[in-house]
């Protein structure tokens, strides 16, 4: 855990994964959750207020509409067809134009709403995804520490998918099926209350079946997702090892296993998808016979003469057949929407944990920045004074302002010095004890020590990746916690191990150091990191675009690159962590050499395996267990006869 | 591309056809119970006969309840097949992929197969499961209501000729229009997702570098254009609801209109009302199955880029094949390279390795020394056949590699990656890939061979630690040692290390070697190293450079006669990494 180098990402599966395949299946509501999503809402009332109007009209027009049939019949066809009636076909002409311009206003309705709709959703996502990538990018190291990779992944894919689900379709369909409900249960009501009360309590028990279907599906479900991680999580491990697999020829055990994990994902799935096949043609067909049992029912209520009661009180005489011929209609768009609301419960309580999970990671704290001095481009006069310059001088300084109000200028010499350090990444285990060093302006400081000794914390500590629990760390004689974070870290630069490039052309990696570099300035960093023979070697030279972490390239020439990027930045003080120990030694004796010229004068913190690159340093640490056990240079500490005696001549294991 | 992947349903071809037939069963029920329900209405209740209303009501319930039993059995039958469908997808793709030479393994990186191996079979499971129930589901739906409207009235149901062109012009618009639009929006969706992949991985390199706010602006510029194709997308989705809504509507009026009118003047002979009740049904039925047909064909084009890398996956033939009657037993470790060329592309002007010849003879130690890009392990790669000579050939044993089966010339070439990795289990679990059924004192041999017995002795768990995957919770030397002491168990002819020995300090290493030396005498080494002192004793040294062999011979040969042997000597030695 201590050291980034030996934490093991879980390897992804490449970009655009979509399709819910790790979505898990979250019942559990969380109203805070709902209430923040609406918040996202509230920017756009304005649209909000429309939208709702235009989904009340449309499915005014699409109740109507089944309304309509039946006036058609009782008030038109019926009366017509007999002789010396008071309809004429020009009534019906009327009827019908009005109901046209309805429709029409429906259609319109519906199709403004769809497009408002778009602008709402696909903003408000753009909103939840700009606000969560720049809030991670506040987020500190020790967030990505402890989150998988996949994880955070899966904010951005899986779950803001989810949401834009929901609010794009279930949201305005739930709304609208909701509408049609009501006015289809009002207009039931205004005809028959017994009916009407014999349809709610036969919905009642059709909805208890599909809860039951739901319930069992949702348990599958959860087995099918645990199917589908132990099937990838295999997939994964295995191609990834493909090439070890074939060396020891362990094909065969690896089909066994993988049908075994295979056979049991189809079961869970097909379990699951079964009960969730079902729902649809169940609901459909209680439909049906709903509808026959109201026809059976109302017909018999019609024969007995029971009284009908409706909204408006009980009415003089028994229910008509007009009204059961439309009530059996009714009861046919009132099952509809109800089906279309189960589907959709499914969808919103997944985005609703996709909800809870990106809020939780905009609720994770920011990295805290106390700090107030800054670093500016400075100009020093014949007396030595010194003054803040709008240009670039090539010359820095720490401007301080103080608490009485004066301000102070301290040059930047790249003086570093902890002072009696303690750290612990995990509260109660110190990584590091009692650390205490000085680095002077152009001195090279090596920290040599066995994995876990806390090299590598050293340098996460000097450019505030972490925070320390003890001790001091001064630089130029400022504690660093008053120096604002981003000038502490535009003054340093950093080669890791694991090389981060970037999706662009070789020189957009190189300028990553400085964004304002020319192609010449690129290209004198490269020459001088021994890249520019290779990369002048690349199909497109430097216009060379890499993608997927520059997966074309070797790792040693991965390392080159960043050490171009690095040097391109020009800092006053840089650490070089295992930066050349996938370069030759051949070549890394160049790199050495370009390095050392650059850095002339300036501090350099190493960290490096092969005893060779910090040999030359003016002073070598060597940590144990997060202490320094030994300082000096190559010559004082062979001639202690100490621990790094014993590293260099081979008795005692460095790794 | 269909043809390859309907292999793959294999057993569950009963279940996807039967899906179909069962669908059918319920369209056809769906499509009656309206026509009876007209019939209730006519005759039932507009008639007032209660005894009718229960006649009708019966073959009604049973109706429904058939339909229901369709639909239930088709939703499991299309459960069934659409799982296994998948499931032998995987099958057969990860089966292929454990065939694929290294070769291949190259062309589609890990990433890509797995993404292939997961995203792409859901995708295509999901089409699969549309096709087998939708697409059958609504053509039939479409087909049967206009057979039945136009046995209800086929002056009236002619309307629905008039309108349909209609909404299929508007339909086949929309989809021309949304189609690019949408897989643009896909390819930029990537195109985020990889942005915040290099975020995450490279948070460090970000913060270091202050980059968070030009990141930030990278990353809404992306989400940006999201936004503004998928509003452009969505805006022309938009038009299918209401373009269907106005085709039922308008229907709704022809037929209103000319129903009535037929009802009234002929009296209700020519059409009854309810038959006009059960005519809406059909325009709805009709049209919503044409609506079906649209966005299946959406589904099926969106899950077709899948269905394709699918196939690339299936259809990869190895580049290794192995002899028929092929030779089982190696009979020495003796190796030679015989006129050896060798590229990674078919079609590179330059040799990776150029006219190789060198002989080794069985027992011998040998060290490989060169640059980075020299193709140190290239040329061991060619042992075990991990990919074929371009010229020459390749001998072990006497005999060309490539008569040999493959699994027999593996098991007596065993080979540590330089990229190695441990599996998630045990540390014995991790061993016995090398012997399946090796005893514990076996284990424990091998282990003490590569020096790798001390520091298990060391875990509380000692040889049942778990390895976590990747081998996370090992440092890399231990790591390397543990992979050592993996091949080793497979008692081979032949050892490879290829850079086996970099995280193990110099004491250890020479330990080992001594080992190696002292306990497997009879074994063929091959060690390819960066450190000069862990080839210093072989019996020859082989110096590559530039995919030639430079120089062969002991190290005192080579101080004197090569230079790049002696450069990179004196470069480690003055750097005083070794006295090992």
């Amino acid at each position: 855990m201590a050291d980034e180098k030996t934490r093991q990402m879980p390897p992804m599966g490449g970009p655009g994964r979509r399709g819910g395949m790790v979505a898990k299946p979250d019942v559990k509501i969380n109203k805070d959750t709902v209430k923040r999503l609406f918040r996202y809402f509230s920017e756009y009332k304005f649209h909000l207020v429309f939208v709702m109007i235009f989904i009340i009209l449309s499915a005014v027009a699409s109740v109507a509409s089944s309304l309509f049939l039946e006036t058609l019949i009782d008030d038109y066809i019926t009366p017509m067809l007999f002789p010396n009636s008071s309809v004429t076909f020009t009534d019906l002409f009327v009827a019908l134009c009005k109901i046209g311009i309805l429709y029409v206003c429906g259609a319109l309705a519906g199709l403004l709403y769809n497009r408002i709709m778009s602008n709402v959703s696909q903003g408000i996502l753009k909103k939840i995804r700009d606000r969560m990538f720049a809030h991670m990018q506040t987020l500190p190291i020790k967030y990505f520490d402890a989150h998988n990779f996949g994880d955070t992944m899966s904010f951005y894919t899986n779950d803001t998918d989810a949401i834009r689900q929901m609010i794009s379709q279930s949201v305005p369909q739930a709304m609208s099926s909701l509408v049609t409900i009501v006015s289809i249960f009002f207009s039931m009501l205004r005809q028959s209350v017994w009916l009407t009360l014999f349809v709610v309590v036969f919905l009642f028990a059709i909805t208890r079946i599909i809860g039951f279907i739901g319930k069992k599906s949702g348990t599958y479900f959860m087995k099918q997702q645990r199917s589908v991680a132990s099937v990838n999580s295999f997939i994964e491990e295995m191609i990834n090892g493909q090439r070890v697999v074939k060396v020891f020829c362990h094909e065969d055990e690896n089909k066994t296993e993988f049908d075994k994990r295979n056979d049991e994902l189809c079961h869970n799935m097909t379990t699951a998808n079964t009960y969730g096949n079902i729902v649809g043609p169940i609901m459909n067909n209680m439909g049906y016979i709903l509808y026959l049992a109201l026809a059976v029912l109302g017909g018999v209520l019609a024969i007995k003469g029971v009284t009908n009661l409706t909204l408006f009180g009980f009415d003089d005489k028994a229910i008509t057949l007009g009204t059961i011929a439309s009530f059996l209609t009714m009861s046919r768009n009132f099952v509809m929407p109800i089906s279309h609301i189960s589907q959709q419960i499914n969808a919103i309580s997944m985005a609703l944990a996709g909800a809870e999970r990106i809020f939780t990671l905009i609720d994770e704290e920011s990295e805290a920045d106390e700090g107030y001095v800054t670093l500016v481009n400075a100009k020093t006069d014949k007396d030595g004074n010194i003054t803040e310059s709008e240009e670039r001088t090539g010359e820095w300084a720490w401007k301080h302002p103080h608490g009485d109000g004066t301000v102070t200028y301290t040059p930047l010499k790249g003086d570093i010095v902890l002072d009696d350090v303690d750290f612990a990444y995990v509260e109660d285990k110190t990584v590091l004890h009692n650390v205490s060093l000085y680095a002077q302006p152009g001195q090279k400081v090596a920290f040599v020590g066995a994995t876990g000794a806390g090299k590598t914390t050293i340098t996460n500590l000097i450019n505030r990746f972490y925070d320390i629990a003890d001790g001091k760390i001064r630089y130029d004689g400022i504690n660093i916690n008053k120096i604002r974070k981003a000038d502490l870290r535009r003054s340093m630069g950093i080669v890791l191990q694991d090389v981060n490039l970037f999706t662009g052309t070789v020189m957009d990696n190189i300028r990553y150091g400085k964004l304002d570099a020319t192609d010449e300035e690129c290209i004198a960093a490269a020459k001088l990191a021994n890249a520019d023979g290779f990369i002048r070697m690349l199909p497109n030279g430097y216009n060379t675009v890499l993608e997927g972490d520059g997966s074309g390239l070797s790792q040693g020439q991965r390392q080159l690159i960043s050490i171009a990027r690095a040097a391109v930045a020009d800092p006053p003080v840089m650490i070089l962590d295992e930066a050349t120990s996938s370069i030759d030694t051949r070549t890394e004796a160049i790199v050495q050499r370009g390095m050392d010229a650059l850095m002339h004068g300036r501090t350099v913190f190493v960290i490096a395996h092969r005893l060779s690159t910090v040999k030359n340093s003016d002073v070598i640490m060597v940590l144990e267990r997060g202490r320094i056990i030994e300082r000096g240079n190559h010559e004082k500490l062979i001639s202690e006869k100490g621990k790094y005696y014993q590293l260099y001549t081979g008795a005692f294991e460095l790794d | 591309m269909i043809k390859r992947l309907a292999k793959c349903v294999r057993e569950y071809k009963k279940d996807a056809i039967l899906t179909p037939v069962f669908v059918i069963g319920e369209v056809v029920m769906e499509v009656i119970i309206p026509l009876l329900m007209a019939s209730l209405i006519d005759n039932g209740i507009n008639a007032g006969s209660m005894d009718f209303v229960l006649k009708m009501g019966v073959i009604l319930l049973v109706c429904a309840i058939i339909s229901m039993f369709f639909g239930g059995i088709a939703g499991r039958t299309c459960a069934v097949a659409s799982a296994g469908f998948a499931k032998n997808l995987r099958h057969d793709m990860f089966y292929n992929i454990q065939n694929y030479a290294f070769s291949n393994i190259d062309k589609f990186s890990t990433a890509s197969l797995v993404t292939r191996l997961t995203t792409d079979v859901n995708n295509v499971q999901q089409s699969f499961m549309m096709i087998i129930r939708m697409a059958v589901r609504s053509p039939m739906m479409f087909f049967f209501s206009f057979i039945f409207a136009f046995g209800i009235n086929a002056k009236l149901a002619s309307i629905f000729l008039c309108v349909v062109p209609f909404l299929l012009l508007g339909m086949f618009l929309i989809i021309r229009k949304a189609h690019p639009l949408f897989k643009r929006v896909f390819k930029t969706y990537d195109k985020l997702n990889s942005i915040v992949e290099e975020n995450v991985r490279g948070i460090r390199v970000v913060k270091s570098f202050n980059r968070q706010n030009f990141e930030i602006n990278k990353f809404q510029d992306i989400s940006g254009s999201i936004y503004n194709d998928f509003v452009k997308a969505e805006k022309t989705i938009a038009f299918n609801a209401p373009l269907m809504q106005m085709s039922v509507y308008i229907c709704t009026i022809l037929i209103s209109w000319f129903g009535a009118k037929l009802v009234v003047n002929s009296g209700g002979t020519e059409l009854s009302t309810g038959e006009l009740m059960s005519l809406f049904t059909y325009t709805a039925q009709l049209l919503n199955s044409l609506m079906f047909v649209s966005m299946i064909f959406v589904m099926m084009t969106m899950s077709k880029a899948s269905a394709e890398r699918i196939v690339e996956v299936l259809d990869e033939k190895s580049d290794i094949a192995e002899k028929e009657n092929a030779e089982t037993l190696v009979k020495d470790g003796s190796i030679i390279f015989d006129n050896v060329d060798f590229s990674y592309s078919k079609n590179a002007d330059k040799l990776c390795l150029d006219n190789i010849n060198i002989s080794i003879s069985s027992g011998e130690t040998i060290g490989i020394i060169g640059g980075t890009g020299s193709s140190k392990s290239t040329l061991v790669q060619l042992i075990p056949r991990l990919y074929d000579v371009k010229n020459g050939c390749v001998k072990v044993g006497g005999k060309d590699v490539r008569e040999y089966s493959i699994e027999a010339l593996r098991n007596e070439v065993a080979m540590v990656l330089q990229k190695n990795v441990l599996f998630s289990g045990t540390i014995k679990d991790n061993l016995r890939w090398g012997k399946e059924d090796a005893t514990d004192e076996e284990i424990i041999k091998a282990c003490s061979l590569a020096c790798a017995d001390e520091f298990i002795e060391k875990f509380p768990d000692k040889y049942d630690t778990y390895i976590e995957q990747g081998g996370a919770n090992v440092s890399g030397g231990q790591k390397q040692r543990l992979c050592i002491a993996r091949a080793l168990l497979k008692k081979p002819k032949i050892l490879i290390l290829d850079d086996s020995t970099s995280a193990v300090d110099t004491a250890t290493d020479a330990k080992i070697r001594k080992a190696f030396r002292e306990e497997i005498p009879e074994t063929t080494k091959i060690i390819i190293a960066q450190r000069i002192s862990s080839v210093l004793d072989a019996d020859r040294i082989i110096v590559l450079d530039d995919g030639k062999i430079s120089a062969v011979g002991n190290h005192n040969y080579l101080l004197e006669t090569s230079c790049i042997y002696k450069e990179v000597y004196e470069s480690q030695m003055k750097g005083g990494d070794d006295n090992g």
